[in-house]
């Protein structure tokens, strides 16, 4: 039958199903096709703690939700258009999300009076009226695969596993997606297996079979390519940019890295990642404990490796007697959190941004830390490499704080060329830098650099610069041990001022502050930090496409802060700082500024939604 | 105690990458200007004085070596020996030095610690580094007591102790390090005694120049909080009834006369002390055996009370992989045929599913 092409500027589609029907993969490829068209796009995985939690029930759901457009976007989306249910549990856990009209997909054969009542339906929602308003549509997923793929051989069981498939080329013809990287991906992966392999692409064209030729969809949808500043592309999540920025950081100082860190999510596809990219002198150690992963890299960063370790906020809890020796000692090491819901062990598959008053302020003494946040997947590449460069070039600890959001939410990324990286030196200590009294040349592991307040980087193994160093506290310049008064004094501010210096180094506030037609700017300023970037800019073009004049400015550098951001700040009637935690940025920037700013708090482990946030806003312009 | 061993002829060279010095060095050449300040009559200047007196010896380059500690008294150490040193945090300096050791081939890694460094903050470090074999080599000063802290019992205090934590006796049983490095199945485990400098200088010499982590551990004296714990094996009387000396091929005979030996009990198989033993009963001692269990056996002859007995020696050295060294492999044999770095980089970030928009 001839099918109708509408046009849509955007969809938001959510696949959910039992955390065993391959709901993230499905997601994924979906995107990776959504990608290679050319659409900008933004995903959020949303997935439980538990590897296999009881099958059928809500604990269990898994979901993939992708924001596809021919414009430019900043978030996942609020609101899904498009709900894709492989059974009860998956409906009920994502109905109440969906806008109103929204097409629901579900695999009816899984909607069995056992499986219902897993998911706490007394009846039916397919028979009752709880589906009113939504464009239902109750398929026989699982027996459509069944029959698709039985040449294959494969039991039932098997069979039916491939129904992901089947509703991944559903939807690929529902939006016009191209299909061949997943047909090759699908080949890639089961090769060892060939009766799955082939049911899998057999289940996939099925799908796409299907959509064309059934009477159930009478509209497929079109969504152009979005432009995009010319250049190559790819689909990155923030946990892959986070490693690729990491490499690069140690490429581009020529430090070979060094990576300490214990499993713990969701940092831990970071150190996969690294841990397949030896060939570029990576070393991944996986350490005992988050304590040894973090003394190991500061070991290895004394030896003059790029020492990094990776956790999450637990973890973070455990390495903090060892950032303060980094701080004591003053040599470089990458610490990056990526954040998950605490406290304790908390949430930890969703995402939060709770962590930044533990980074900032979670060791025992004065042990200030510069700390660097990305603001979206791709920019943890970009975010990485700065935090190199200013843990290499001030001697410092530095804290990257992304989040589970970030981690496993993706994006596309131009992909930038190498030549335009910045370049780290190192600036190792080569010779002695003092004399004795008795005129002898010596080395003092403590004599600053008059700008930068850097001490010098020395080596084991260069001749002249023997020394040591360690948590005591140190005489300023020559670094014996030192119990004077004034010596700490001195030192505990040295320490502080160094950090602070940095904002000499890091680009001004950026303000997006549109003037209206009398060359007035706008009375409220949304602030943000980390990854809620894309809800705060989302809920910015809400509010100003209703006619409100808004600002935004969004932080990279938490600490030091830019140095004008106490004016920016001043500029505003109202200031409005949107985070996932109870007002952690909130209460740094009223400590320093004396701003009274006003907070925007959601600790729902999920990122903010932006029409809701576009209503705060709102309603703070318009008091 | 007598049998000398030089680095070179010993099987297991662990020093072979790091840079030999251009001149022959003296201890002052490793002696740091920074006053000690260890009590008076501290066990741990007799150490100080022998790895001082032994480091030229080794004919490295001093710039090449590190020496990494924890916290506590014996932890201050690496502030009077002019090399590269870090004097780091409580119970952390394996994990620290494991990096190190790991990401630099060409050093000779130190660590020195006590048994509360060790044993109780530090005890999950130890015995990880034991089990990968890190290339380093541990000094565990053991006094059987918190200096630092003033006083109170430590994880190898004998059970029952009295100190200003445990005014009514302590409580919990101790560790023995060496069972515990075995157990962990360390790849060379050795014990000495602060006082007897030929001894600690052989033991020392045949761990630095052991491939993979070396554990010695020192009996050491504190002369303010436990001034005494190791008179049975230091006192001229009792000493020779007391150390129960390993060498390796050789019986394990001791006492006056060497009346005394280490035989097996044909049922159980366990290890005691038996009076004018037959030379065919007396055990030959084996430190290259790869099965630890033996070694684990003569351990177990020391006393968890109070002193009377203690097998003194190498109790185990054999040859075994160690992490540093494969981990470095993985990363060279990786990099066979990467080719220039920042090539290889713009490889890898335009990697997978990719398009151009023009």
């Amino acid at each position: 039958m001839t099918k109708q092409v509408q046009q849509l500027d955007r969809v938001i589609i959510r696949f959910a199903g039992d955390s065993g029907d391959g709901m993230q993969l499905t997601g994924d490829r979906f995107t990776q096709e959504t990608a290679s068209f050319g659409n900008d796009l933004s995903t959020l995985p949303n997935f439980p703690a538990e590897i296999r939690a009881p099958q059928g029930t809500l604990p269990g759901v898994s979901s993939f939700q992708v924001h596809l457009a021919d414009h430019d976007i900043l978030t996942p989306g609020d609101a899904p258009d498009v709900l894709v249910a492989m059974n009860p549990a998956a409906l009920k856990a994502n109905l109440a999300d969906l806008r109103r009209g929204a097409t629901v997909i579900v695999d009816s054969h899984d909607f069995t009076k056992r499986n219902l009542s897993k998911a706490g339906y007394a009846d039916s929602p397919l028979e009752d009226d709880s589906l009113d308003g939504y464009d239902v549509h109750a398929l026989e997923l699982t027996d459509m695969t069944v029959e698709a793929v039985k040449e294959f051989g494969l039991s039932r069981k098997d069979a039916s596993r491939a129904k992901n498939m089947f509703a991944l080329g559903l939807l690929s013809w529902m939006y016009g997606r191209p299909t061949e990287s997943t047909t090759a991906f699908l080949e890639r992966r089961f090769a060892s297996a060939p009766s799955i392999r082939d049911a899998n692409v057999e289940a996939f064209r099925a799908g796409w079979n299907f959509g064309e030729t059934t009477e159930a969809f009478s509209v497929q949808y079109e969504i152009k390519p979005a432009p995009m500043v010319p250049g190559t592309y790819r689909n990155i999540t923030g946990n892959l940019a986070l490693a690729y920025g990491l490499v690069a950081g140690s490429t581009q100082s020529g430090l070979p890295l060094f990576l300490g860190s214990y499993p713990i999510t969701p940092a831990s596809d970071i150190l996969h990642e690294l841990s397949k990219h030896k060939r570029f002198g990576v070393t991944t150690f996986q350490a005992e404990d988050e304590i040894a992963g973090i003394g190991a890299a500061l070991g290895a960063a004394f030896g003059g490796a790029l020492g990094v370790t990776t956790t999450s906020g637990p973890g973070l809890a455990l390495k903090s007697e060892t950032i303060g020796l980094a701080v004591m000692t003053e040599l470089p090491l990458l610490v990056v959190d990526v954040q998950r819901g605490g406290p304790s062990t908390g949430l930890p598959t969703k995402t939060e941004q709770a962590d930044l008053l533990q980074a900032m302020f979670g060791r025992n003494g004065e042990a200030p830390v510069p700390i660097i946040a990305p603001k979206s997947p791709a920019d943890c590449f970009d975010a990485a490499i700065e935090a190199t460069r200013i843990a290499v070039t001030y001697r410092t600890p530095v804290m990257l704080l992304s989040d589970g959001y970030l981690a496993n939410g993706s994006e596309p990324w131009h992909i930038p060329e190498v030549a335009d990286l910045p370049v780290i030196d190192p600036a190792f200590a080569t010779e002695p830098n003092h004399e004795s009294a008795k005129g002898d040349p010596e080395f003092w592991p403590y004599l600053r650099d008059e700008q930068t307040l850097a001490r010098p980087w020395a080596r084991p193994g260069t001749a002249g610069l023997e020394h040591r160093i360690g948590g005591l506290e140190k005489g300023e310049g020559h670094g014996n041990i030192s119990y004077d008064p004034a010596n700490h004094d001195h030192m505990v501010r040295t320490r502080a001022e160094k950090v602070a210096r940095i904002a000499r180094d890091i680009p001004p506030t950026e303000v997006d502050d549109p003037l209206d037609e009398q060359g007035r700017g706008a009375s409220v300023l949304v602030l943000g930090w980390g990854s809620t970037y894309g809800p705060i800019g989302a809920a910015v073009r809400q509010v100003r496409s209703a006619g409100h004049p808004v600002a935004q400015a969004h932080l990279r550098h938490l600490n030091p802060f830019p140095e004008d951001l106490g004016d920016v700040l001043r500029r505003y009637d109202t200031v409005m700082v949107p985070e996932m935690n109870l007002g952690q940025l909130s209460m740094l920037l009223r400590a320093r500024f004396l701003v009274d700013v006003v907070g925007y708090n959601q600790v729902r482990g999920l990122p903010l939604r932006a029409a809701e946030l576009a209503e705060a806003i709102t309603k703070e312009i318009t008091r | 105690m007598t049998t000398g061993t030089s680095t070179e002829t010993l099987p297991f060279p662990g020093l072979r990458e790091v840079p030999g010095a251009d001149a022959a060095q003296t201890r002052k050449d490793f002696t740091s200007d920074q006053e000690v300040r260890w009590c008076p009559g501290c066990g741990d200047y007799a150490v100080l004085a022998a790895v001082q007196g032994f480091l030229p010896e080794l004919g490295l380059r001093r710039e090449n070596i590190v020496f990494i500690s924890g916290i506590g008294c014996s932890s201050r150490f690496p502030y009077y020996l002019d090399t590269f040193g870090m004097h780091s945090i409580h119970g952390r300096a394996p994990a620290i030095a494991t990096g190190l050791a790991t990401s630099r081939e060409d050093l000779s890694v130190w660590v020195v610690t006590g048994d509360g460094d060790a044993l109780s903050i530090g005890g999950n470090h130890l015995i990880h580094a034991l089990r990968r074999n890190v290339n380093m080599t541990i000094l565990l000063f053991n006094n059987r007591i918190y200096g630092l802290t003033k006083g109170q019992y430590s994880p190898t205090s004998e059970p029952g102790k009295v100190t200003k934590s445990t005014p009514m006796g302590s409580l919990d049983n101790p560790f023995n390090p060496v069972s515990l490095a075995l157990g962990a199945e360390a790849t060379f485990v050795a014990r000495t005694v602060d006082s007897d400098r030929r001894h600690l200088t052989e033991v020392l010499r045949a761990a630095a120049a052991h491939r993979g982590t070396s554990l010695v551990e020192i009996y050491q004296n504190c002369p303010i909080f436990n001034d005494g714990a190791f008179d049975a094996v230091k006192d001229n009387d009792t000493r020779d009834d007391a150390i129960i000396p390993l060498r390796h091929g050789e019986p394990i005979r001791f006492g006056r006369d060497r009346r005394l030996g280490v035989v097996r009990d044909p049922a159980t198989g366990a290890l005691g002390i038996a009076e004018d033993p037959a030379d065919a009963d007396v055990l030959v001692h084996d430190a290259h055996a790869p099965d630890p269990s033996t070694a684990f056996a003569l351990s177990r002859l020391t006393d968890s009370g109070v002193l009377s007995h203690a097998p003194v020696g190498i109790f185990r050295q054999v040859k075994a992989a160690t992490y540093d060294d494969s981990a470095r492999e993985q990363v060279s044999v990786a990099a066979q045929g990467t080719g220039e770095r920042r090539e290889a980089l713009a490889g890898l970030l335009s990697s997978g599913d990719t398009w151009t928009v023009v």
